[in-house]
């Protein structure tokens, strides 16, 4: 499926894909993260269960000290 | 705009500031300086002298809270800006009451933690509630990685991976340079874009 990641085009193989499963594949280690699919946040507590399908906007933001 | 203009629209808005150190000290007084309204400021801690290399303060204000000493270096700058300020530590409660009056609020803490806190609380909260982030700005030099993009309502400002390490400190010039970035954001917020007046 293309999803749009960060505003990057991807094509992954899955046909759906939880939101873990996402940042595993895309090695997204970061503690802290935002996640949102098609402007809504997604919870911690739902990362398992969120999936993620063709044509999804999706938006992953690391968090870093500092400020 | 003229600035006549510009401070005419700007009286009549509140900006919050979460947090009242390199980002959150720099943005209020860039804010302050061109006539904004109203500041909600938020902050627990007390002035230090290692924060003056890169926040707001001067050398006389070490020891004091630093609600108190922002608010004393904005009334110098602009005696008109109306301060609220909040001598506590933001959390998920107390983050809703005390900047629902604010037409945008600028997340800026330092821990990683508590701007997720923020984060997740203002999303879910107060969903749509322009909210712009400080996110990257350790070290020095790299001026081109600073940018600043937007994520629905949010908008994100620094280089997103410049983490702060022992080797890697925040100080003043990159710092101030994210903390502007953020004001300069609110006011196209505010003011919409200065481009299309041409």
């Amino acid at each position: 499926m293309e999803i749009l990641l960060n505003n990057n085009r991807e094509s992954i193989t899955n046909e759906e894909i939880t939101v873990a499963g996402l940042l595993k594949m895309k090695n997204f280690t970061f503690r802290m993260l935002i996640v949102k699919i098609n402007g809504k946040l997604i919870n911690k507590s739902d990362y398992e269960s969120a999936l993620i399908r063709e044509g999804d906007v999706v938006n992953v933001l690391h968090l870093i000290s500092g400020g | 705009m003229t600035f006549d203009q510009i401070r005419a629209v700007l009286v009549n808005k509140t900006v919050g500031i979460a947090g009242c150190g390199g980002l959150g000290s720099n943005c209020a007084v860039a804010l302050a300086r061109v006539g904004i309204g109203t500041l909600i400021l938020a902050d627990f801690d007390r002035v230090s002298e290692d924060n003056l290399n890169r926040q707001y303060y001067f050398r006389d204000q070490v020891g004091k809270k630093k609600t108190a000493a922002l608010t004393e270096n904005i009334f110098r700058i602009n005696p008109a800006v109306r301060v609220i300020a909040h001598d506590l530590r933001l959390n998920r409660e107390n983050l809703i009451p005390l900047f629902n009056p604010c037409d945008i609020i600028v997340e800026a803490f330092d821990l990683a933690d508590q701007k997720e806190m923020l984060i997740e609380t203002i999303l879910t909260e107060m969903p749509g509630k322009p909210l712009v982030v400080g996110l990257g700005m350790a070290g020095w030099g790299m001026n081109d990685n600073i940018h600043c993009r937007q994520v629905d309502s949010m908008i994100i400002c620094g280089d997103e991976v410049s983490e702060i390490a022992p080797d890697h400190p925040p100080i003043a010039p990159r710092v101030g340079i994210v903390a502007n970035m953020q004001a300069n954001a609110v006011l196209e917020i505010l003011l919409g874009s200065s481009e299309a007046e041409k």
